[in-house]
C-alpha cells in the first residue's frame, strides 16, 4: 500500500504508470474483456462449421457433433451456395437495396438538415423535429403493425379509402398489398427512410451548427446567393462527416436491416423474390428450414466481405481527405 | 421575431416564400412521421365493431375503452410479457453501462500501457463478427443460454462504439486534474473510477443509458433467436406482439381447419392495437424530453474519437 503511494509521490503528480495502476485499469475493464471474449472473439473460431458438413446426432453435445460427427467439406459449402438459385437473388437484393439506402440515405438528410436550418420559425423546428424523430425508437414490430394498418387487404385503411374516394371501383376486389411485389420494391426504401430521417438529419444538423458564421457574413458580402454559400461552405466543411457517414454505410453494405425485410413484410412468401437480403437468408437457413451449411457459408462470405468493404472503404475516403476516415 | 434580429443575420435568411415552402415540407414530413402512430392510437380507442365493418379509420363510428381494460385484467401472459420486458430492459441497461463505463474509463486513461492493445481489441468486432451462425451455435448450445432470460440480456449488452463515446467523453470532460490530485492523495484507480469520475460523468451515463434502454425495450430479435414456443412464460412485450401476428397468419391461412373457438382465442383487432400502444407509449411519451441527451450523444460518437 504505502509503496504505490510513495511512488505516485515521488513523480510529484505526473502520471505515474506503475504497473499496479496498470494492474487495476486492466482489472476495470476485465468483465467488458471477458464479455468481448465471449460474445465476440469466440464466435470468430465458429467460421469453422462453414468448412465442414455439419451433422447432428441427437443427443451428443454441438462440440461432439462439430468435430467429430461433421467431416471436413473445404469449400464445398461454399459452392453449393453459390451455385444454388438463391444466392444471386439475395446478393441482388441485399447490394441494390443497400446502394440505394446509402445515396438517399445521405443525399435526403443532408439536404433537409440544409433546409431545416433556414427555418424562420424555430419553435415550428423543434416540434417538427421532436415528431420526425418519433420513427428511429419505434421497433419493426411496432412499425409492422402501423403498416398493417393502412395496407391490410379487408380493414386497411388505403383499400377503403380508395373505395370510398371513388378511385377503385366497389366491385372491384380489395388489393392485396402483401403480395405485392412491385409495390413492395419502392415500399421498402420508404420504410427504409422513414425510420432513419430523423436520425440522419440530426447527425449533420449538429455538424452545421458548428460552421463559423463568419464564413457566411463573408460570403454575403461578397455577394454570393444562398446556393452559393451552400455549395461552397456548407458542403464542403459537411465533407469529413459524410465522408464517416459513407464509410459506415458502406462497409456495411452486405448488411441488413433484418427488421426491414423480415418483419415489416410479415415474411410474407410472395414477396421472397425481393425481401431475401443474405441476413434473411442466413436466419431463415439456421432457424426455419435448416440448412445449417449453406447458412453458415453465407454468414461467413457476408463478414469477409464486409471487413474487405469497410477497410477499403477508409482508405479511399483517406485518400481524398487525409483528415477524415475512422482508422 | 423579425424586428429583434440584428441586420446582418436578417440579411442571411432565405426569401419568406422559400421559408413558407421549406416549412410546409417539414410539416408534412412530421405529419408523415406521426400520422400512423396517431391511426394506431385511435383504432385501439375504438370499438370492436366499429373495426369489423369499416376497418381501420381515424374517424371511427363510436370509441371504446374495452381494449385497455382487457388489458389491465390480463394478469396472464400479456402481463407477464410487460413485466418481462420491464425486467429485462432495466437489467440489461445495468449490464450495458458496467461494461461500456469500465472499458471506455481504462480506455481513457493516458498512461495505461495497454491501452492500444485494448482499442484495437473492442474495435475489431466492429470490422469483423462471427456471423449469426456462430454466434447462435455458441449462445444456444456451448453457453447454454437457450430459453433463459440472459440470452435476451448478455449477448448485446455492450457494444464498441459506445464504449467508444465513453472514452472520448472521460478522455475530454474529467478535467486531469482531479485525477491527478486524487492520485497523488494515493487513491486507487477503483476509487477514482467509482467515487470521482462516475458521478461527474452522469450526462454521458444518461446518455448511453437511454440509448440501452430504448434498445432492450425495443429488441425482438434476441427473443425470435433464442426463445422457443417452451417458454412463453418468458417472452418480452415485442415478441408476443410477434407471436400474435404469426399465429393470426397461420389461423387465417388455415381458416377452415381450425374450430371456431381458436379463433375466438385470439386478441380482437382493437386488443391487438392497444398492445402495440402500450409497448410504444413509455418510449413515445418520454423521449422528446431525453432529445437534447440522443442528439449530444450522437454528435460525440461521430467525431472520431
Amino acid at each position: 500500500m504505502s509503496k504505490k503511494s510513495g511512488a505516485a509521490r515521488k513523480n510529484n503528480g505526473a502520471s505515474s504508470g506503475s504497473s499496479f495502476d496498470n494492474l487495476e485499469l486492466f482489472l476495470i475493464h476485465l468483465p467488458t474483456t471477458i464479455w468481448y471474449f465471449i460474445f465476440c472473439y469466440l464466435p470468430m473460431f465458429g467460421i469453422v462449421i462453414a468448412f465442414k458438413d455439419y451433422k447432428v446426432r441427437p443427443g451428443r453435445s454441438f462440440i461432439w457433433n462439430l468435430f467429430v460427427n461433421s467431416k471436413w467439406a473445404g469449400l464445398n459449402n461454399f459452392q453449393g451456395l453459390i451455385k444454388s438459385s438463391y444466392f444471386a437473388t439475395m446478393l441482388r437484393n441485399t447490394i441494390v437495396y443497400n446502394i440505394i439506402f446509402i445515396i438517399l440515405g445521405i443525399v435526403i438528410p443532408v439536404t433537409l438538415a440544409i433546409l431545416f436550418n433556414e427555418l424562420y420559425s424555430k419553435k415550428l423546428a423543434k416540434v417538427c423535429q421532436t415528431m420526425m424523430f418519433l420513427p428511429h425508437f419505434l421497433s419493426w414490430v411496432v412499425i409492422s403493425y402501423f403498416v398493417y394498418a393502412f395496407l391490410a387487404t379487408d380493414r386497411g385503411l388505403v383499400n377503403n379509402i380508395a373505395r370510398s374516394l371513388g378511385i377503385v371501383s366497389r366491385d372491384a376486389p380489395k388489393h392485396q398489398w402483401y403480395l405485392d411485389e412491385n409495390f413492395w420494391k419502392y415500399f421498402l426504401v420508404f420504410l427504409n427512410q422513414w425510420k432513419g430521417l430523423g436520425y440522419g438529419m440530426v447527425v449533420y444538423m449538429a455538424s452545421i451548427a458548428g460552421i463559423d458564421h463568419e464564413m457566411y457574413e463573408a460570403a454575403l458580402i461578397d455577394g454570393a446567393t444562398k446556393w452559393q454559400q451552400t455549395k461552397f461552405i456548407t458542403l464542403p466543411m459537411l465533407r469529413p462527416i459524410i465522408s464517416i457517414m459513407f464509410i459506415m454505410s458502406v462497409g456495411n453494405i452486405f448488411r441488413s436491416d433484418f427488421g426491414l425485410f423480415y418483419q415489416a413484410t410479415r415474411n410474407s412468401g410472395s414477396l421472397t423474390n425481393i425481401t431475401q437480403t443474405i441476413d434473411v437468408y442466413v436466419f431463415k437457413a439456421l432457424l426455419e428450414r435448416p440448412n445449417i451449411n449453406f447458412s453458415s457459408a453465407a454468414s461467413l462470405l457476408q463478414s469477409v466481405a464486409g471487413c474487405i468493404t469497410i477497410v477499403a472503404a477508409n482508405l479511399i475516403v483517406k485518400k481524398i481527405d487525409p483528415e477524415a476516415g475512422m482508422f | 421575431m423579425a424586428k429583434n434580429q440584428p441586420e446582418t443575420i436578417k440579411y442571411m435568411r432565405v426569401k419568406p416564400a422559400t421559408n413558407v415552402f421549406i416549412s410546409l415540407l417539414f410539416i408534412l414530413l412530421a405529419l408523415m412521421c406521426f400520422l400512423p402512430a396517431l391511426l394506431v392510437l385511435i383504432v385501439s380507442f375504438s370499438s370492436e365493431q366499429s373495426v369489423l365493418t369499416n376497418g381501420y379509420s381515424f374517424f371511427p363510428d363510436e370509441f371504446s375503452l374495452a381494449s385497455y381494460a382487457y388489458l389491465a385484467k390480463q394478469t396472464g401472459y400479456i402481463g407477464r410479457a410487460f413485466l418481462n420486458s420491464i425486467g429485462i430492459t432495466i437489467v440489461g441497461t445495468f449490464f450495458g453501462l458496467f461494461t461500456t463505463s469500465t472499458m471506455g474509463y481504462a480506455l481513457s486513461r493516458p498512461n495505461y500501457r495497454l491501452r492500444g492493445f485494448f482499442t484495437w481489441y473492442i474495435f475489431i468486432p466492429m470490422l469483423f463478427s462471427g456471423g449469426l451462425v456462430a454466434s447462435y451455435m455458441i449462445n444456444a448450445q456451448i453457453l447454454g443460454l437457450k430459453d433463459t432470460y440472459w440470452a435476451l440480456i448478455l449477448p448485446i449488452c455492450c457494444s464498441s462504439f459506445y464504449c467508444i463515446v465513453m472514452r472520448t467523453f472521460f478522455q475530454t470532460s474529467v478535467p486531469d486534474a482531479i485525477i491527478e490530485s486524487a492520485k497523488i492523495d494515493g487513491a486507487r484507480q477503483i476509487r477514482i473510477f467509482a467515487q470521482i469520475v462516475l458521478p461527474i460523468s452522469l450526462p454521458a451515463i444518461a446518455t448511453i443509458g437511454l440509448f440501452l434502454t430504448f434498445a432492450y425495450w425495443n429488441d425482438w430479435m434476441m427473443a425470435k433467436y433464442y426463445l422457443s414456443s417452451n417458454v412463453q412464460d418468458k417472452f418480452p412485450l415485442q415478441y408476443v406482439l410477434i407471436s400474435l401476428e404469426d399465429n393470426i397468419s397461420f389461423l387465417t391461412r388455415n381458416k377452415d381447419k381450425m374450430g371456431a373457438e381458436a379463433a375466438a382465442n385470439l386478441p380482437s383487432e382493437t386488443i391487438r392495437m392497444a398492445m402495440v400502444m402500450v409497448s410504444v407509449l413509455p418510449i413515445a411519451c418520454s423521449y422528446p424530453f431525453f432529445q437534447k441527451y440522443f442528439v449530444s450523444g450522437l454528435t460525440i460518437g461521430a467525431v472520431k474519437g
